[in-house]
């Protein structure tokens, strides 16, 4: 470090301008890129969405406005779309952490003194990634239809009513958004818990904690970097997903999240403001979730 | 976001063996001298979950060999046609979408994979104002959900009057790719011994030669780790495809199209090779990287 310290301090004098342009050199081509490709394109999305109905009434034709009356009619139209992104992603924001942190558990703490079962495992969470993830939800989808050996079995023993489907139900929906993101959990869950140092918690049961004790005031505190990025990569991409509640995929008529609504106001019924205001408001409200939760979790150095 | 940044270093061979090793020995010691429920129910666990989780993988894989005719729902029975004749299906419409993908894969790949690249070492190595909007400009991308994202280009498309094909589809995937990189890169950036390019500035390096000669080789893995993790990331996005491509199909759009009327098992054929293929990769770069930290521990 100090070394790094005395190199800047010496190559100051040299050529600061000189610097000053090379940084800028590299800097420009991504930043101007981003500045015209995320942007821009998030402040036509805000104009988009203000745009009213074309003075002829042609179909897909807006003129520049300022109707934000857009935003009430959406929120009026499609509030319970609405409702649904948010609580199919808590939901399953809840069950991929609860899936996720034994097994990140195991692979990041109990299997330390094997290395090479350690990578292994490792790959194979996030062997998913290599594979579609709209070939592994339609695999889901064929495993859990109704004439599928699983379904068969549990409407067999009782479990399930006979005349019951699961797919095309909130309850497979939430099973598909759950299991498409947990790899995004695990991830950075083993991430901490790998780092975790092992004498804390011998320092916890020296002094009388019984292991519960010890897991809810010691390791879970100390893996919380993990337990908010994992939830953070789970519930933002599940809130806006709209693979998992397509008709085609695990949803039905009932199941339709905002993404859904969003897809077929832009790309079928070309009704872009409605679409342009739906997608501001699922951002607005992510990013206000996201600041109370980091907030209230006490991790904001971590962004 | 992390969890993929992190799924590069797996794929880069990135991680640092030698701190796992340390922490081994640590851990290794506090968990035999009691043995509990716990040591018998979390591996039980483990093995159950990963089941969970490689189920559909494997349902792929399997159905690749089903002897299908339109639909690949019921089994029918084995066979290596599908694999064989991956092409013949619907004039050969699941191979263009391939194609296609591998295309947009690579150009936007290497377009994202310079300009983050760029970026990363700027952030790293130099001291500027705007700093901290520019970190939020690229983290951003990252936060906010792809369907935006996709909206958000498709409205701007729309306004200037642009039309859909491949090119919007490359500009699209480009922009997401380059955040990911940023970071990817911007860690191994962060990581680099400031004495190697000392030395070679002692040894009259000129900067150009310094950087070419030692920065760069040095940055090379994590390079390689960004622009696998950006190739990764652009051939499985659908959502912001389907947004940006018109009618230009990649082979997640033709999944989602094809999803209402079955998929046919060329599909299956097509992403169980993939998969195969990208599982090789992690394990070459898994066993070389053990290879390199056997050979860093008999040095030292």
């Amino acid at each position: 470090m100090a070394f790094a310290a005395f190199t800047t301090t010496e190559a100051q004098p040299q050529a600061p301008k000189r610097k000053s342009r090379i940084a800028l050199f590299l800097l420009l081509p991504g930043i101007l890129y981003m500045v015209l490709f995320f942007l821009t394109p998030l402040i036509s999305l805000i104009l988009t969405s203000l745009q009213a109905p074309n003075e002829f009434g042609d179909i897909g034709v807006y003129d520049y406005a300022f109707n934000w009356q857009n935003y009430v009619t959406v929120v009026q139209e499609y509030w319970p779309h609405i409702l649904r992104s948010f609580g199919y992603a808590l939901v399953a924001t809840v069950l991929a952490l609860a899936f996720s942190y034994p097994l990140a558990y195991f692979i990041g703490v109990k299997a330390r003194r094997w290395p090479l079962l350690q990578s292994v495992m490792l790959v194979l969470v996030i062997a998913p990634f290599f594979i579609s993830f709209l070939l592994r939800t339609l695999a889901w989808k064929q495993l859990l239809s109704d004439e599928s050996f699983i379904i068969t079995s549990l409407k067999a023993l009782s479990l399930m009513a006979p005349d019951a489907h699961f797919t095309g139900t909130p309850a497979a929906v939430i099973f598909g958004l759950t299991y498409n993101f947990i790899p995004f959990m695990t991830l950075p869950l083993y991430t901490t818990l790998e780092r975790l140092d092992l004498r804390y918690l011998e320092a916890g049961s020296d002094l009388y904690a019984n292991p519960f004790t010890v897991f809810r005031k010691v390791t879970i505190p100390l893996s919380m970097p993990g337990i908010v990025a994992g939830t953070l990569l789970t519930f933002i991409p599940a809130a806006g997903d709209y693979v998992n509640a397509s008709r085609d995929f695990l949803g039905g008529p009932d199941t339709q999240m905002m993404g859904n609504v969003i897809e077929a106001n832009f790309l079928v019924l070309l009704n872009y403001p409605a679409a342009a205001a739906l997608s501001i408001i699922l951002m607005a409200a992510i990013l206000v979730l996201v600041g109370i939760y980091v907030k209230r979790s006490g991790t904001e150095d971590l962004l | 976001m992390s969890g993929e940044v992190q799924a590069a270093a797996v794929l880069g061979g990135l991680q640092e063996s030698e701190q796992q090793e340390d922490s081994g020995h640590r851990g290794g010691r506090v968990r035999r001298q009691r043995i509990g429920l716990g040591d018998w129910l979390l591996p039980v666990y483990t093995v159950i979950a990963f089941v969970f989780l490689l189920i559909p993988i494997v349902y792929t894989l399997v159905f690749s060999f089903n002897d299908s005719i339109k639909s690949n729902i019921s089994w029918r029975g084995f066979t290596f046609d599908k694999w064989l004749n991956v092409c013949n299906v619907e004039g050969g419409a699941v191979c263009e979408a391939f194609a296609n993908s591998i295309v947009i894969g690579i150009v936007a790949t290497i377009i994202a994979t310079t300009l983050g690249t760029m970026i990363a070492i700027a952030l790293v190595r130099y001291r500027f104002r705007a700093r901290s909007s520019i970190s939020l400009l690229l983290f951003l991308p990252m936060a906010t959900p792809e369907v935006v994202l996709g909206a958000g280009l498709a409205a701007q498309f729309l306004a200037v009057g642009v039309p859909k094909d491949m090119t919007t589809i490359i500009l699209a995937h480009t922009m997401f790719c380059i955040s990911f990189v940023v970071v990817t890169v911007k860690a191994r950036v962060a990581s680099l011994d400031p004495a190697l390019e000392e030395a070679g500035r002692d040894l009259y390096g000129s900067p150009s030669q310094v950087f070419w000669r030692v920065t760069f080789p040095l940055l090379v893995p994590g390079i390689m780790a960004a622009a696998l993790l950006s190739f990764a990331l652009s051939f499985d996005d659908f959502i912001i495809t389907n947004f940006n491509s018109g009618s230009v199909s990649t082979f997640p759009k033709y999944i989602y199209i094809s999803a209402s009327r079955g998929i046919p098992a060329e599909a299956n054929v097509i992403a169980s090779a993939v998969f195969l293929f990208a599982l090789v990769l992690v394990i070459v770069a898994q066993v070389s990287r053990a290879a390199r930290a056997k050979r860093l521990a008999r040095l030292s």
